[in-house]
């Protein structure tokens, strides 16, 4: 309950039907569609705030935290392309599209993500030149709509990313309202002005993984297998995906759980479709393991990473880096206090606005209208990227170091324990204080 | 001309081949003998070459083709000149389907019958389908002409945006938002230039136009039972 309710009086909050719940009923009723919105999932998950580090003590020897090196530089696509992505630091950008973002935030993102030295990624709605011009590593995503596709484009990338899914949403396509559609944003997509665009939950020329095999030979030969092919997909049946999508010729598996954002979609979705990021990594890393292909097929992970402890603890459960897309954009000033007034104008509030397909963002981050986009400065917007991006590094460091590990990716499931149960079974790690992983013998 | 035979060479060493000419073109027509069904043929091509596939193609052959002519003189498998630029892609037998998906422009011809979903997604190619095209075709197309000289099957034209389809034969049914529309002087020549740039003698007159109702442009509940 609400610390704005005085319980002495007596009131007493259902848990079931709490005012959140009522709010949605009386909207139900009073409009007779679902709510669509933006962001990610808002329950409360495991997550990785549930497990902890073991540093190290009398059986491990931790690194100087000044003075010796913790290597966080990562090489993506070593199984098949000629090229092969080197990374900096092992946080990346996620997909995030222009028309569901300003140009002037894809821009950000590509300038912060080259100061740091990693890649940004492309999204629904194509390559601007604004985000190439600034991203020196670009990821271009090849999306069920194919927006944009062309293969100039394909040509200009650092990899290609073939998305299958994504957390929020896995299992359904995009929705990108009419209100949002500005005449550059229909050109790019091929569509008349003002109108909602779909984003289809299927690709529109292979079905299957056998299929999906082909396509990725297709994408390789018109690049001439130069450039790494990631398979991303939403956490769900995770460990059979990453074999298929491996099966399938993937260098890259992206896994992005329920925590992961999104541009606008149902909040029945969001809220009860996918697994949580913690419960995901393991399935995959097994998966890989049991291939002979972990590290050879590089996991990068997502949804919900907000800080270098996650960043960590990520790599720590085997993943070879991580994608960050909300909490990049709360670097550049989504949701920011100063806003507040003009969130509450347009019914929501600094720290809770979610209606990005309205286009309203007073920040100038999820719209496309002309004034609101001039409140972000690309430059100023990519040096704060950038030193989130470094804060994250350093603090992934802080862990490894104590943990005695020269390289983020030493890092292993036995420096950590869980704080509860679920997590201890997701993470499949002990309880702490306990040799106990639930679901594995003793 | 220049020959490669897949029995002896790879595709890889076809596309290579063809890739080469992007910068410089030494080499304007190419002969490919003994594709046996294999995929990815001719794909990602960036020339003004004529490149004459000498039997069966599989998957996505001529995939996002640029500026070539390609003509295979057999059948070929799904996605036949998927996500084309611009040049031509002809195919005298059959297609598989979801042939011209998401293709941006230029001429896709078959001469023979197209499967399920011809022309899904398209976004500005022209299609011209001398035979029948299977269900679901131009399933959310977006820009460009599908020609259908036979029949179509279920749902035509479901969820299109602004693609307009001429049908001579029968349509099994229409999908949401598919209507039939007027045939007028405008499109009886605009579909007499397709019929004659896919060089197919049928009469213009005979066609019936589809296209969107553009009811579904905008989500309403009140269109809820249509999605």
């Amino acid at each position: 309950m609400s610390d704005d309710i005085n319980v002495k009086d007596g009131l007493r909050e259902s848990a079931t039907f709490d005012r959140t719940t009522m709010s949605e009923i009386r909207r139900a009723a009073e409009t007779g569609i679902y709510d669509i919105r933006g962001f990610g999932a808002k329950r409360k998950l495991p997550h990785f705030d549930d497990l902890l580090f073991l540093g190290a003590s009398m059986s491990r020897y931790p690194l100087e935290g000044y003075r010796e090196k913790c290597n966080t530089s990562v090489t993506l696509g070593t199984r098949f392309a000629k090229k092969p992505i080197e990374l900096d630091i092992p946080v990346t950008i996620a997909g995030m599209s222009f028309g569901a973002l300003s140009a002037n935030a894809k821009e950000a993102l590509g300038r912060g993500a080259s100061l740091m030295g990693t890649s940004t990624t492309t999204g629904d709605g194509g390559m601007t030149p604004e985000e190439r011009g600034q991203s020196s590593k670009l990821v271009y995503q090849y999306l069920p709509s194919r927006y944009g596709m062309n293969p100039d484009d394909l040509r200009k990338a650092d990899a290609i990313e073939v998305v299958l899914g994504q957390g929020a949403k896995p299992g359904g396509g995009g929705m990108l309202l009419g209100q949002k559609i500005t005449d550059r944003v229909a050109q790019m997509r091929t569509l008349p002005m003002g109108v909602d665009q779909r984003s289809a939950c299927r690709h529109p020329d292979w079905t299957g993984p056998d299929d999906l095999a082909i396509k990725i030979q297709e994408l390789r030969e018109i690049t001439d297998w130069q450039v790494p092919i990631y398979i991303k997909v939403g956490a769900t049946r995770t460990y059979y995906d990453v074999k298929l999508a491996v099966k399938a010729g993937a260098d890259v598996i992206v896994v992005d759980g329920m925590q992961g954002g999104t541009a606008a979609t149902q909040d029945v979705f969001i809220e009860h479709v996918g697994i949580p990021t913690l419960a995901a990594i393991p399935q995959a890393v097994q998966a890989l393991q049991e291939m002979g292909m972990h590290r050879k097929v590089q996991l990068i992970v997502s949804g919900g990473i907000r800080n270098g402890a996650d960043v960590a603890k990520c790599m720590a459960l085997g993943a070879d880096a991580v994608a960050i897309g909300t909490a990049a954009l709360v670097a550049l000033g989504c949701n920011h206090p100063m806003y507040d007034k003009e969130f509450k104008e347009i019914g929501s509030a600094a720290g809770f606005y979610d209606d990005y397909h309205e286009g309203k963002d007073p920040a100038g981050i999820s719209t496309q209208d002309p004034e609101l986009m001039k409140r972000l400065d690309p430059v100023a917007g990519g040096r704060k990227l950038a030193n989130y991006l470094n804060v994250l590094t350093l603090e992934a460091q802080t862990l490894a170091r104590a943990c005695g590990k020269n390289d983020l990716r030493n890092l292993e499931p036995e420096d950590m324990v869980a704080l509860t149960v679920e997590s201890a079974a997701m993470a499949r790690v002990p309880l702490a204080g306990t040799s106990w992983v639930p679901g594995q013998k003793f | 001309m220049k020959t490669i035979n897949l029995e002896t060479q790879t595709v890889r060493d076809l596309n290579q081949a063809l890739h080469d000419q992007a910068p410089e073109c030494t080499e304007r027509e190419w002969e490919v003998l003994e594709p046996k069904g294999q995929h990815n043929i001719a794909c990602g091509l960036d020339q003004n070459l004529a490149v004459d596939v000498k039997g069966h193609a599989g998957y996505f052959c001529a995939g996002m083709n640029k500026k070539a002519h390609v003509t295979v003189h057999g059948n070929v498998g799904q996605g036949v000149a998927e996500n084309m630029m611009s040049g031509t892609v002809r195919v005298k037998g059959d297609a598989s389907q979801a042939a011209g998906a998401t293709a941006h422009g230029g001429l896709l011809v078959v001469e023979g019958n197209a499967g399920a979903r011809c022309g899904i997604s398209m976004k500005g190619v022209d299609i011209v389908v001398k035979g029948d095209v299977g269900h679901m075709s131009c399933f959310m197309g977006q820009a460009g002409n599908l020609v259908v000289c036979g029949d179509a099957g279920d749902a035509l034209g479901d969820s299109l945006y602004e693609v307009k389809i001429y049908v001579k034969g029968t349509v099994k049914s229409l999908g949401a938002d598919c209507i039939e529309k007027e045939m007028r002087e405008e499109h009886i020549q605009e579909l007499t230039e397709l019929l004659n740039r896919a060089g197919v003698d049928e009469d213009p007159a005979s066609f019936k136009r589809y296209g969107s109702a553009r009811q579904l442009y905008n989500f309403k509940v009140d269109n809820a039972a249509a999605y």
